[in-house]
């Protein structure tokens, strides 16, 4: 046999096998579920529960049988908090992977990166990061389960016009959660009739924010203060407040809403108020709260696996993979465009981050009703009144 | 006014301390061996993180800070020992891209065993702030900057006083030379790193409880002790004390009257500048290279 032809054969010989691999997966393989997530990296605290959170209910859903007869197939790339790599990741996902659904994004950066890939291969992807931008304006493909911002300053709002609080001072973090934080508070302040009398920011890894808090102490008509962070920078600016004695209400975002926020702060973080949905409160809501069952399901199931406390974070996830599951069985079959028309159509689902009622116009499916108000009594989270 | 100003400085004081304590491990290696180590910010970190874990399990608090020390040490013996001394006749560049190396081996282990969350430490005398003048400080601040100050008087004696600290002085000046009139340059190498790892670990134990700690914090606290070390001076113990305040104090005072916006841009400007005009920083020695 000459050179040539044993090339011609070789090659010949790839095509076949590469044929029929193909050929399996497209009639009765697995379900193919593609992630790209921020599980290393400053954003890993996202990352992390959401990935440990996709693992378990994939192998729950595959050990109850599946969907549609099928398996899934959780495939997964860590982008390390970087925007550029999700990029990468998500062309390898939808060009060699083959994916049937998208779940990722951690960070609003990566998700935005990833867009325009999905939107193009026209492949239904739901993601994981909070700001407002993923879904406004409405793109066909792009979906997302996590609350935005906006709503939390919202709420936040909603509750400061309650207590009769007017004049308020901003201290926001230069992360990317921060900074998204900080230009929706200021977007939607004069609607509330809110006067942001103080614009403060720190970096995300600062040890003392005593300066700016004594700037803001100093601003005479404020009557509460305002703190737009994810992880420790909260609760070293909480300790800081308690140190500098500043007695005027203490809000902050749901980017604490964590037991970590808690145990780090300490004492200092009696009495601080913040948006949050169900999942945190799982044991103080009332018993028929249509929420109650799916958020203290979740939380047994992932608490008994990970001996780790569950975060608003890996619910998103978890929202997002249910949707998905969902919309498959609906559509009965994982066609791309049928799946993400069942997606859209989502309606009264039942969530941990509320309860989703998409449409053609609004992608995410939240409102609200979605939040509640916290409020840390001995150490605790609890309703505010 | 005064109470603003006062707690201005408070603030940057506090930082300012917790960099200069960071800054002094880059000296003591430099002084060593002429290399900057940049697994310093992993000492820190490895110390507070030991200490605060040791803690969370209920040991005794100075037991705690005593097992981290000594732990933290011992981790500085082995990149000494397993990293550094294989290449021992390397470029320095080289030996300072090991010690980058290390750093990242050091975060990752302890990423994978320990975990990414943050971690709280007790304060060493309580959280009831101290008021001077209307302006508040922590007590744990005075701690970070009582130690730092005895740590620099020791180093000070250690390295002017004492024959091992000449000689750790002599090696860093001419490696050839000290050994010729019979300086074992090797073993003070080891124990420059065993001794800045230690220093390392000490003062991420102090800054723990004001910062709290996770396997990422070497990364802040290690780059801000470089800039520190390198505005007052490479290898230089004051240098370092009044590189890191300096620089703490700057922040704060941006943060304070100008904009926070631009608090972290304010001292690399600074630093700039003052390596401009003064390219060995405040108090570096005056060196001349022969060629």
């Amino acid at each position: 046999m000459t050179r040539r032809n044993l090339l011609k054969l070789a090659s010949a010989a790839m095509a076949a096998l590469a044929a029929t691999s193909m050929g399996a997966h497209a009639q009765s393989g697995d379900i193919k579920i593609g992630s790209v997530l921020s599980v290393t990296g400053p954003a890993a605290f996202l990352g992390d529960p959401e990935l440990k959170t996709l693992q378990l209910y994939v192998e729950r859903i595959n050990a109850a049988g599946g969907v549609l007869g099928r398996k899934l197939a959780l495939v997964h790339y860590d982008d390390g908090s970087d925007a550029n790599k999700a990029n990468g990741f998500a062309k390898r996902l939808i060009e060699s992977d083959n994916v049937d659904l998208f779940i990722g994004g951690t960070t609003t950066g990566s998700t935005m990166a990833m867009v325009p890939l999905v939107e193009k291969a026209g492949v239904p992807f739901i993601s994981l990061a909070g700001g407002v931008i993923v879904v406004e304006p409405v793109k066909k493909w792009v979906f997302k389960t996590p609350h935005t911002d906006r709503m939390a300053a919202e709420k936040v709002f909603t509750d400061m016009n309650k207590r009769g609080l007017k004049k308020v001072a901003l201290l926001s973090e230069t992360s990317g959660f921060g900074q998204s934080g900080r230009k929706e508070t200021l977007a939607v302040a004069a609607k509330h009739g809110i006067d942001i009398v103080a614009d403060e920011t720190y970096g995300p890894k600062d040890a003392d924010m005593t300066a700016q808090l004594t700037k803001i102490k100093g601003v005479s008509d404020v009557q509460a203060v305002l703190v737009f962070g994810l992880g420790q920078g909260p609760a070293v600016v909480t300790k800081n407040y308690a140190q500098l004695g500043i007695k005027l209400p203490l809000y902050q975002s749901h980017g604490v809403a964590s037991d970590e926020y808690i145990k780090l702060a300490g004492k200092a973080a009696e009495g601080v108020r913040l948006p949050a949905p169900s999942l945190l409160v799982a044991d103080s809501l009332p018993a028929n709260d249509p929420q109650k069952p799916v958020v203290t399901s979740y939380r047994k199931v992932y608490t008994d696996k990970y001996k780790e406390d569950v975060s608003l974070f890996g619910g998103a996830a978890l929202d997002a993979l249910m949707i998905s599951v969902e919309a498959i069985k609906k559509a009965g079959s994982t066609d791309k465009a049928k799946v993400r028309d069942a997606i859209e159509a989502t309606k009264g689902f039942i969530g941990t981050g509320g309860i989703v009622n998409m449409s053609a116009t609004d992608h995410m499916g939240l409102d609200l009703s979605a939040f509640h108000m916290l409020q840390i009594k001995n150490g605790e989270f609890t309703l505010a009144q | 006014m005064t109470a603003q100003f006062l707690q201005f400085l408070f603030s940057g004081i506090t930082i300012g301390a917790t960099y200069a304590l960071a800054a002094l491990g880059f000296s003591i290696i430099y002084n060593a061996s002429g290399v900057i180590n940049f697994a310093q910010g992993e000492f820190i970190m490895l110390g507070g993180m030991a200490a605060a874990l040791l803690a969370a399990q209920g040991v005794p608090l100075p037991l705690a800070i005593g097992i981290a020390v000594v732990g933290a040490a011992v981790g500085g013996l082995l990149v000494e020992k397993l990293a550094i001394e294989p290449a021992k006749n390397a470029e320095v560049v080289t030996l300072i891209i090991i010690t980058i190396g290390a750093s990242l081996f050091i975060r990752g282990l302890v990423q994978v065993t320990v975990g990414k969350g943050t971690h709280a430490l007790p304060s060493f005398s309580g959280d009831k702030p101290l008021e001077v003048l209307g302006a508040t400080l922590l007590p744990q601040s005075l701690w970070v900057l009582g130690v730092t100050l005895v740590i620099v008087a020791v180093l000070a004696w250690f390295f002017t006083r004492t024959l091992h600290g000449k000689a750790m002085l002599a090696t860093s000046h001419n490696k050839l030379a000290a050994q010729l009139v019979g300086i074992n340059t090797k073993a003070i190498l080891l124990v420059s790193f065993g001794l800045s790892a230690a220093l390392g670990a000490l003062g991420g134990i102090l800054v723990a409880p004001i910062t709290n700690t996770s396997y990422d914090i070497g990364i802040m606290l290690g780059l801000k002790g470089f800039v520190a070390a390198t505005l007052g001076g490479l290898g230089s113990g004051t240098g370092a004390i009044v590189g890191g305040l300096l620089l703490g104090v700057v922040e704060a005072m941006t943060a304070g009257y100008i904009s926070s916006s631009y608090k972290d841009a304010v001292p690399f400007v600074l630093i700039l500048v003052v390596l401009f005009f003064m390219p060995r920083g405040l108090f570096g020695a005056k060196l001349t290279e022969r060629v």
